[in-house]
C-alpha cells in the first residue's frame, strides 16, 4: 500500500496523522501515575539492602515508629501473617515480596515504610536500622551451574542445583554432524550485557481499597493491565481480593520498553535485563554458503526466573537466531543460571529474546566474512532466504510469513553509498585512519500469538478491540494493549477509520481501565498492531457488515446491490443512492429494520494464525579516534520493512527510538557486578544513556511486503530498530580494526576497550 | 524543621508557601502548587525532566531548594501558551513529532524554548547542546532537532 485509500478528512491508513495525544502533553497536561493525588493518600518508601547475600539478623523499626507521620514499617514476618512474603513470577518462579531471614541481591526490597508525606517516608527508611551477616555472594552464572555450587534457592524444596531452566531447540547431532563437514566455523563468545530500559518515568503503582463497595482500585504504570488484574486476583485470592472487585488503571505511561510489563515486589524497580553468554558456532562451505549453526547460552537470571516470556518459550523467540539465513541445520539451547543478582531476563524492548539472536547471528555472520575474506554484504546476499522461499518453514520451526531481504539491503547499500565507503576505508587504512562499516539485516519475530503455542501464565495471547459507534455517527474503541508512547490513540483510531470510513478525529481510543476495556495481555514485544490493530480492523468490519444491512434497509435494495467506499454504501449502477456511515448509525438507534438488534457496536479477540516476521537492514559507518579510543557514529542507514504502515510519522519514530536505544547498549550502557554482587550503573551517575550529542542524524527508508495473513497486511515496528542496531554498530567498529586481527568485541564497546586493543597493538595515538 | 514563608511567581500568577528548608522547587511546583506538567525523572540531575524556567534560565528543578527561588520569576510548561495561543516549541514538537511518551517533553520544552531566546537561529549542533541535558528515550532526538528548527523558522 503506498497512497492512502482515504482523505486527509477520514484520515485512514498511510496518512502521517498528527498524534491526537499531543495537545495534552504538550502542555504538561498528561496524566501520569505521579500526578494523582487521592484523599487520604499515604506514601510508600522502601528500605533496600546494601549487600547481595545476607543473613537479616534485625529489623529495628523503633527510630522510624517514633518520627511524626510515620504510620507503619512492614516487613516479611508482617506480610508472613497473611501468607504474602511471596509472589509469583510472570515465568511461573516464585519471588520473595519482602525477605524473612535472606536477602539475595543487592538493593533488594527489605521492608518498606509508610507515611503521611513522601518526605516523611524517605525519613522513616534512614532512621530503620538492619543488621546484616553477610554470607558468601555467587555473581558468575557459570561458577553457579558448575557441579557442587551452593545451592541458592534454598526455598525450593529438593532443590539440588542452581539450573532456573533449561531449554533447547532444533537437532543438536544433526547441527553438530553438519559444522563437523563444514569447510570452515567461525567460533565467538558474545556476551550481551545486562542493561536498563531507564525510562524516564519510573515504575510506580497507588492502591486505593473502597471498604464500603469492597472494591481495590490499582493505579499502576503497567504494560498489561489486565494480567496484573488476574495476577492480583491469583496472588491475594486468600485474603479476599477477588477478581470482579479489583480495577487496574494504567495511566499516561513515561516510557514502557518492557520494564513496565512484570510485577515486582512493592511494585518498584531494582534493575534488571538480560544477561547472555552466547557461544555461537557458524559453518559455511568455501564458497560462503552456511551450512550449520550452533548456539550455546549461559543465560543469567539473578536469584528469580522473572522473565516476561510466553509459558513455553523460556528463552522467548531465541529459535529465531538463523535469523535472514537459508540454514539447513541448526542447534541452539540456553541454560538459565540463579546467581545474586536482581532477577535478570526481563524483556528490553528485544521481542522477547531476539535481540539476543540476531546480536547472535549477525555478529556470527560478520566474523565469518572475516574469516572467508569475503565481502559481508556478498555474504548476507548469498545466503538470505530468497523471496519465492516465503512462507519459509526456518529449521527451528517458525514459519516466515513474508520477506523480500536482498532489496532492502541493496536499499541501504544504495543510500549509504556502500562502494565509495569501501575505497574511502581502504585510502583510510593506509593512511592508518580507523574507519568501519558494519551491516545488520535482521529479521524480527513479533506479534505473540497464536493461541495454540502461546499464553502466560496460562491466559491465551490474543488481544482484543471494542468499538461501539454512537448515534451521531462518532465512536469509542477501546482496547486490551496499553500505550507507553507509541500513539495508540492516534493509530488504531486510523485503522478504524479506514475500515468504517468514520474521521479518525471522531474516534476515541480507550485502553488501561481494566473496568472498561476487553481483556487483553497488553503492550510489548512489538504485538499491539498484529493482535489489536487485527482486531480493531475485524471489529470494524462486523460493525460494516451491520451498518450494510441498515443501509440496505434505508435505500430499499438488497444488500447485494450495495458497494461501499470509504464512509457510504451506495447502489451499484445509481451512486447518488449512497448512505453514509453515520447515516447508517443513527438509523441503528432510530430506524433499525424490525428484527435486527438495535446499536451498532462488535467486540473482537483476535488469535493471530503466525506471527509476523519484520526485517530491515541497517549499514552504518563509525569513525575511531586513535587517542582516545571513542567510537563516532557518521551515519546511520536503516532501511525498515513492517508490512503496510499505519501511520507512517509514528513509524519513523519508533524506529529512530529503537536505533537510539540500539546505540546505547551498542557502546554505552552496562549494569555490572563486583565479585560482592555491587551493582555498577545502578543510576544515570554511571549508567550512561545516549544523549541528543551522541546520537547521530538517523536516515530511514523503507521497502514494503505485506504480512499475508494480517487482516491489512501490517507486521509490528517498535522493537525492529533495538533488535537490529546493535550489531550494525559492533560490526561496523570490528570492521575498523581488523587489519589488526580483531575478530570480535563485546558490547557495551566503550573508549577504554578500544582504547586498551590500540594501546597493545600499538597503535594508540 | 525550620519553616520558611516565600513568594515566587509563577507563569505570571503571585503564589505564596511555607515550606521545609529542604523541599526541592519541583516539589513545590507539582505538589504544593499542584501543577504536575513539570515532571521527575530522576534523582541525580541528569534526566532534565524537571526543567523550569528560574529567573530566565533553564534549571533542573529536582537540584534547586524552594527556598533558593524566593523572590523569583518561574516558567512551567503550563506557563508556555499565552492566551490560548500556544509557543511556537509546543506547535513544533506536535509537527514534527518530537515526542511520544511525553514524559521528557515538559523539560525539552523549557530548555528549547529558552534557547530560542538567546538564539534565534542555532545550528542543528547548537540545538543539540543545548538539550544535551535532557534525556529522551522515545524519539532519539532527530524530531526534537526538527521541532526546534521548525519554532525557530516561526519565532523569526
Amino acid at each position: 500500500m503506498s497512497e492512502p485509500r482515504t482523505d486527509a478528512k477520514i484520515c485512514g491508513m498511510g496518512h502521517s496523522m498528527k498524534r491526537k495525544e499531543d495537545p495534552r502533553f504538550i502542555r504538561g497536561q498528561g496524566r501520569y501515575i505521579d500526578d494523582f493525588v487521592l484523599p487520604g493518600m499515604l506514601y510508600m518508601d522502601i528500605v533496600r539492602s546494601p549487600h547481595a547475600h545476607a543473613r537479616i539478623k534485625k529489623i529495628d523499626t523503633t527510630r522510624a515508629l517514633k518520627i511524626p507521620g510515620v504510620l507503619a514499617v512492614i516487613d516479611g514476618p508482617t506480610l508472613a501473617k497473611y501468607n504474602l512474603h511471596w509472589m509469583p513470577t510472570i515465568s511461573a518462579d516464585t519471588q520473595m515480596v519482602l525477605p524473612i531471614d535472606e536477602v539475595m541481591y543487592q538493593a533488594q526490597e527489605v521492608c518498606a515504610v509508610i507515611a503521611t508525606e513522601r518526605y516523611i517516608a524517605a525519613d522513616g527508611v534512614d532512621a530503620v536500622e538492619v543488621e546484616y551477616e553477610p554470607l558468601p555472594v555467587m555473581v558468575d552464572p557459570h561458577k553457579s551451574l558448575a557441579p557442587g555450587a551452593p545451592v541458592l534457592r534454598k526455598d525450593k524444596e529438593g532443590k539440588k542445583d542452581n539450573l532456573a531452566f533449561h531449554w533447547q531447540a532444533g537437532d543438536k547431532a544433526d547441527a553438530e554432524r553438519a559444522l563437523a563437514a563444514s569447510d570452515v566455523v567461525i567460533s565467538e563468545n558474545v556476551y550481551l550485557p545486562r542493561i536498563h530500559v531507564a525510562s524516564m518515568e519510573t515504575c510506580g503503582c497507588i492502591a486505593d481499597f473502597d471498604t464500603a463497595q469492597g472494591k481495590l482500585t490499582v493505579y499502576m504504570t503497567t504494560q498489561a493491565p489486565h494480567a496484573v488484574r488476574t495476577v492480583l486476583a491469583l496472588v491475594a485470592g486468600h485474603v479476599g481480593l477477588s477478581e470482579e472487585r479489583i480495577r487496574v488503571v494504567s495511566p499516561d505511561i513515561g516510557g514502557g520498553f518492557g520494564g513496565k510489563v512484570p510485577v515486582y515486589p512493592g511494585y518498584v524497580v531494582a534493575t534488571f535485563a538480560r544477561d547472555y553468554h552466547m557461544k555461537v558456532e557458524l559453518g559455511a562451505k568455501k564458497d560462503g554458503t552456511m551450512t550449520s549453526l550452533k548456539i550455546k547460552t549461559v543465560a543469567d537470571h539473578g536469584y528469580s526466573n522473572a522473565s516476561a516470556n510466553p509459558s513455553k518459550f523460556p528463552a522467548g523467540l531465541f529459535s529465531i537466531c538463523t535469523g535472514s539465513y537459508d540454514l539447513k541445520h541448526a542447534f541452539c539451547e540456553v541454560d538459565a543460571a540463579y546467581t545474586h543478582k536482581p532477577p535478570g531476563g526481563v524483556a528490553y524492548r528485544c521481542s522477547f529474546r531476539v535481540t539476543e539472536a540476531v546480536h547472535a547471528i549477525e555478529r556470527a555472520t560478520d566474523a565469518l566474512a572475516q574469516k572467508l575474506n569475503m565481502d559481508p554484504a556478498e555474504l548476507r546476499m548469498k545466503n538470505f532466504i530468497k523471496p519465492e522461499q516465503f512462507p519459509y518453514k526456518s529449521v527451528l520451526g517458525w514459519e516466515y510469513d513474508s520477506g523480500n531481504y536482498g532489496v532492502a539491503l541493496k536499499k541501504a547499500m544504495d543510500i549509504i553509498g556502500y562502494d565509495s565507503l569501501r575505497s574511502e576505508q581502504a585510502e583510510k587504512r593506509k593512511k592508518g585512519e580507523l574507519m568501519g562499516i558494519g551491516i545488520s539485516s535482521f529479521t524480527e519475530i513479533v506479534g505473540a500469538g497464536p493461541s495454540r503455542d502461546f499464553d502466560i501464565l496460562g491466559i491465551k495471547m490474543f488481544d482484543s478491540a471494542e468499538i461501539r459507534v454512537h448515534p451521531t455517527g462518532k465512536a469509542i474503541a477501546r482496547f486490551g494493549t496499553k500505550s507507553q508512547g507509541q500513539g495508540h490513540e492516534t493509530t488504531y483510531a486510523q485503522i478504524v477509520a479506514e475500515e468504517l470510513g468514520i474521521p479518525a478525529a471522531h474516534i476515541q481510543v480507550e485502553e488501561g481501565d481494566t473496568d472498561t476495556a476487553p481483556y487483553g495481555l497488553g503492550t510489548y514485544a512489538s504485538r499491539s498492531t498484529p493482535t489489536s490493530g487485527a482486531a480493531a480492523a475485524l471489529a470494524s468490519r462486523k460493525i460494516r457488515d451491520k451498518a450494510k444491512k441498515i443501509a440496505a434497509h434505508l435505500l430499499e435494495v438488497s444488500e447485494q446491490d450495495l458497494e461501499w467506499e470509504p464512509g457510504k454504501f451506495f447502489v451499484k449502477g445509481a451512486p447518488q443512492m449512497a448512505k453514509t456511515i453515520q447515516e447508517c448509525a443513527f438509523a441503528a438507534y432510530t430506524n433499525h429494520p424490525q428484527g435486527m438488534e438495535a446499536g451498532l457496536e462488535a467486540v473482537h479477540y483476535y488469535d493471530p494464525p503466525n506471527l509476523t516476521f519484520p526485517f530491515g537492514s541497517y549499514i552504518c559507518v563509525v569513525d575511531i579516534d586513535r587517542g582516545t579510543g571513542d567510537v563516532k557514529v557518521r551515519r546511520f542507514v536503516a532501511v525498515d520493512d513492517c508490512g503496510n504502515i499505519i501511520n507512517p510519522m509514528i513509524v519513523e519514530g519508533q524506529i529512530h527510538g529503537g536505533l537510539t536505544q540500539g546505540i546505547g547498549p551498542a557502546l554505552y550502557e552496562e549494569i555490572s557486578y563486583d565479585d560482592e554482587g555491587n551493582i555498577s550503573g545502578g543510576s544515570f551517575m554511571d549508567y550512561y544513556v545516549p544523549t541528543a550529542l551522541e546520537t547521530p542524524h538517523w536516515e530511514t527508508d523503507k521497502t514494503t511486503t505485506p504480512s499475508p495473513h494480517h487482516p491489512f497486511g501490517a507486521k509490528g515496528v517498535g522493537e525492529s530498530a533495538t533488535v537490529g542496531a546493535p550489531p550494525a554498530i559492533a560490526n561496523a567498529v570490528v570492521d575498523a580494526l581488523r587489519h589488526l586481527g580483531v575478530t570480535h568485541l563485546d558490547i557495551p564497546i566503550t573508549p577504554e576497550k578500544v582504547w586498551t586493543i590500540l594501546k597493545n597493538k600499538g597503535v594508540a595515538e | 524543621m525550620a519553616k520558611h514563608r516565600i513568594s515566587v511567581t509563577i507563569n505570571g500568577a503571585a503564589r505564596e508557601a511555607e515550606v521545609e528548608s529542604r523541599l526541592l522547587l519541583v516539589h513545590l511546583i507539582r505538589e504544593v502548587f499542584r501543577m504536575t506538567g513539570t515532571h521527575v525523572g530522576c534523582d541525580t540531575s541528569h534526566c532534565g525532566a524537571c526543567t523550569v524556567i528560574l529567573d530566565g534560565n533553564p534549571v533542573k528543578s529536582c537540584t534547586v531548594l524552594a527556598v533558593q527561588a524566593d523572590g523569583a520569576k518561574i516558567t512551567t510548561v503550563e506557563g508556555l501558551e499565552q492566551g490560548g495561543k500556544l509557543h511556537p516549541v509546543q506547535e513544533g514538537f506536535t509537527e514534527k513529532h518530537g515526542l511520544q511518551c511525553g514524559f521528557c517533553t515538559p523539560g525539552m520544552l523549557m530548555t528549547t524554548s529558552a534557547l530560542l531566546e538567546r538564539n534565534k537561529n542555532p545550528s542543528e549542533q547548537q540545538i543539540r547542546e543545548a538539550i544535551a541535558g535532557n534525556l529522551c528515550r522515545c524519539t532519539g532526538y532527530v524530531n526534537i532537532v526538527k521541532a526546534v528548527q521548525y519554532a525557530a523558522e516561526k519565532m523569526r
